[in-house]
């Protein structure tokens, strides 16, 4: 048992240390990140936008994109290791991200089951070399959590597919130029077999984009509406009437794609109770506090080494456990506890709102704001637990009432 | 990254976990709980003949000479098998505290019989209610005499040899006291979970010899070690009841269906199987602070220690409610392991105690980076 690389793994990880200091700003500790240069527009998005695409073409043209695809999509047929290694010795650095997950981590992994080859010669180098921005048109005001309840329609004419409809909590659709979308193309067949699976260029005629205001303030969310949106029939990917299979192709890809919850976590906690004033004594000193840091503490160690276990895993040439699902569960609910707490600490003065990013009350504040998205997005608590009961258990799925019945038949949405 | 057991080591692990369900573990613990004898002697045997109680010990001082990675994943099927025998006592407490030691006249003496399994040892440590902490002994150490009373000691009617924590001076050191010494008196006490033996000691100006007299961090050491090792126990076992709820609740119906096809019991298996790996990750630092007697080892003993407690805890308790009405029975298994989660959560200091520590730790140690 140790925590050495392989002589294989220690030389990846110097070629890659090698660039990125050669390339990027390093962190001289854990919150000093990346911040773009102007916050402007409805998401504040603009400059970081520019940046975190201008950052992948830099890295794409190195070699360092995507780096688990095939070369000739624009990837480095890396082994998941090396992807690890990677990722471990980019976020000791000052970089722009957050705007190419959906693409590389979902979008990119479905195309290249789905689509044809000369899609895929196509769509994926621009992708990977990140000036083109894809999103996921999945969820509907009727179907969040029960995705396979979705709505829009999608009807065939000639080889041209015509789509009507609303998606909504599309992350990042008002600046993408490309994206999935799950539909239905048969109203009379059970649920699950109605679907059909399609991509398409956001700025085909007739999508309109609307922000949705969360409840941080940001508006990283919209709906995105349909009306006779038209998609060439060579853009489906799947068979008709089999797109939610491919739908769980991608979100295979999602349930890996969002880890950590990112805001306060114990050190943040555990520093503020060092500095915090209770009864005249550092809170720290009280009893009570000190047993919520032990716990948080151990959330947090069980977190950590849970992931080392699975690079461990990663390492051998293993599979690793399917533990995303427990990272997300564990450290969103952590997040939130924490920043309510940490204000709680504060008293009186974490009720005065700071937009100062420097302000130990802003990160506290947006935390607390920003933990019920990550609780929700990206599958929920309650789903997440199912997956687990299911998946890693091998526990019976719920009886369910909707499976053979014919989609137009089923009550759906919301009745109040 | 190689941050997992050895394929010999999970070898082991397979064995011993075949030798309990062979023996039906759970079984003989049933019967020491319902029965006169203070342990399993039968299974005791069998587990010194595979030489479970000389993994650690030296090959000079007659054992394997192995590591705690061995012993930790034994302990994990001492756990799983919530076995009637007194092995924490005898190997992780007693057989550490002599490993540790600097006087080889005790290794020599004491450490071919434990590892023989001809001597059964234990630690005679708490004093009064209240947390065990390497300073607060009253029982005394002067010129070769111990001398006080120790209370709740884990098999202390079994073992033949008692590690003493003691006063000498304004230390708190460790000794060792022969059972059958003049002066030595055990009073066998109702134990909580009767599938284990406690028993009251008091030592009257008895015979002791120095383990480790100069400072009190031995005992801190020892309990830190021991923590890692229990917290392996606790993981196997709340991975059992994990498994009897699972097992339990795709069998039974109700509502016309499996109730493990109910949310809410879907909901509260996937709770345990978090709680679980949270444990089981932080018991794999804890092995690895413990095999390298790493700096970190306060830290990830006291993290394994509080996470694997709550781990066993929250999966017993959670066993019984998913078993209904049969699960509070004396007849169903399920209080066998929500027992043994008691009893581990208190043996070497409680959740409270633990947690403090390992802020302390943490203070100390400025972690995390």
């Amino acid at each position: 048992m140790d925590f050495n690389d392989t002589a294989e793994e220690a030389k990846f990880r110097k070629e890659a240390s090698d660039w990125l200091s050669a390339n990027a700003e390093k962190k001289e500790h854990s919150r000093d990140v990346y911040r773009p240069a102007e916050m402007t527009g409805e998401g504040g998005e603009s400059s970081a936008l520019q940046d975190a695409k201008d950052w992948m073409t830099k890295k794409y043209e190195a070699g360092w994109a995507c780096l688990h695809w095939p070369k000739e999509y624009g990837g480095r047929d890396a082994t998941a290791i090396e992807r690890v290694i990677w990722a471990q010795e980019e976020s000791k650095y000052k970089v722009p991200g957050g705007f190419h997950e959906i693409g590389q981590g979902m979008a990119g992994p479905t195309m290249m089951l789905y689509a044809t080859e000369e899609q895929k010669k196509q769509y994926l180098p621009p992708m990977a070399k990140g000036q083109e921005i894809w999103c996921q048109l999945f969820s509907e005001p009727g179907a969040g959590s029960d995705l396979a309840g979705i709505k829009t329609k999608a009807e065939l004419n000639g080889d041209t597919w015509t789509i009507n409809g609303q998606k909504v909590w599309t992350s990042g659709a008002h600046y993408s130029d490309y994206a999935i979308l799950v539909t239905r193309s048969d109203f009379n067949a059970p649920k699950h077999k109605g679907l059909t699976y399609f991509f398409l260029d956001m700025k085909s005629p007739g999508i309109e984009v609307r922000p949705i205001r969360q409840i941080t303030g940001g508006a990283n969310f919209n709906e995105v509406y349909f009306t006779d949106v038209k998609i060439p029939d060579s853009q489906r990917l799947g068979e008709v009437g089999d797109g939610w299979k491919v739908a769980l192709t991608t979100l295979m890809n999602e349930r890996l794609a969002v880890g950590d919850a990112s805001g306060v976590d114990f050190q943040e906690i555990f520093e503020l109770t060092k500095e915090s004033d209770f009864n005249g004594e550092n809170a720290i000193s009280n009893g009570g506090v000190r047993e919520k840091l032990a716990d948080w503490y151990c959330e947090y160690a069980g977190l950590k080494y849970t992931k080392m276990r699975n690079i461990s895993a990663l390492s051998r040439g293993d599979t690793p456990g399917p533990d995303a699902s427990i990272t997300k569960i564990v450290s969103a609910n952590k997040l939130q506890d924490i920043a309510n707490f940490g204000m709680d600490l504060m008293d009186n003065a974490s009720i005065i709102k700071s937009d100062d990013k420097d302000d130990i009350r802003a990160l506290f504040q947006g935390s607390l704001l920003g933990a019920p998205l990550i609780r929700i997005a990206g599958g929920t608590d309650e789903i997440l637990r199912n997956i687990i009961a299911e998946q890693v258990l091998g526990m019976p799925q719920d009886v369910r009432v909707d499976k053979t019945v014919p989609f137009n038949e089923i009550p759906s949405g919301s009745k109040n | 990254m190689n941050f997992e057991f050895s394929d010999d080591q999970l070898v082991m692990k397979e064995e011993v976990r075949k030798l309990f369900e062979k023996e039906d573990s759970v079984k003989r613990n049933r019967n020491i709980l319902e029965g006169e004898e203070n342990f399993d002697k039968d299974l005791w045997n069998k587990v010194v003949e595979m030489g479970l109680t000389a993994i650690t010990i030296p090959e000079e001082h007659g054992g394997i000479g192995l590591g705690f990675l061995e012993l930790c994943v034994v302990a994990e099927e001492m756990g799983r098998a919530i076995a009637p025998i007194p092995y924490s006592s005898s190997v992780y407490l007693a057989t550490t505290a002599i490993i540790n030691s600097s006087n080889d006249d005790v290794k020599k003496q004491y450490l071919p019989k434990l590892a023989a399994g001809e001597m059964i040892g234990t630690f005679a440590h708490s004093e009064e209610l209240g947390t065990p902490t390497s300073d607060n002994a009253k029982t005394t150490f002067q010129n070769g005499k111990l001398s006080g009373d120790k209370i709740a000691v884990p098999d202390g009617d079994i073992a033949n040899l008692f590690v003493v924590s003691a006063k000498c001076g304004d230390k708190v050191g460790l000794f060792l006291v022969d059972a059958d010494s003049k002066g030595v008196e055990v009073s066998k006490a109702e134990c909580f979970d009767g599938s284990r033996s406690y028993a009251n000691i008091n030592f009257k100006d008895v015979d002791a010899k120095i383990i480790e007299d100069s400072s009190s961090e031995a005992i801190d050491k020892l309990l830190n070690q021991a923590a890692v090792l229990f917290a392996f126990e606790q993981v196997g076992g709340a991975e059992a009841s994990m498994n009897m709820a699972k097992e339990y609740a795709m069998g039974r119906y109700a509502f016309g269906r499996q109730i493990g096809s109910f949310q809410a019991i879907k909901h509260k298996l996937a709770d345990m199987y978090i709680s679980l790996t949270l444990a089981r990750s932080n018991c794999y630092f804890g092995a690895w602070a413990l095999g390298n007697d790493a700096p970190e080892l306060p830290v990830a003993a006291a993290t394994a220690r509080v996470s694997a407690t709550k781990a066993f805890y929250e999966c017993s308790k959670e066993n019984i409610q998913t078993h209904g009405g049969m699960g509070a029975t004396w007849e169903f298994d399920c209080h066998l392991f929500y027992r043994r989660a008691r009893l581990l959560s208190a043996n070497i200091g409680g959740q409270s105690l633990w947690k403090d520590k390992l802020v302390s730790s943490i203070e100390r140690s400025n972690l995390p980076q």
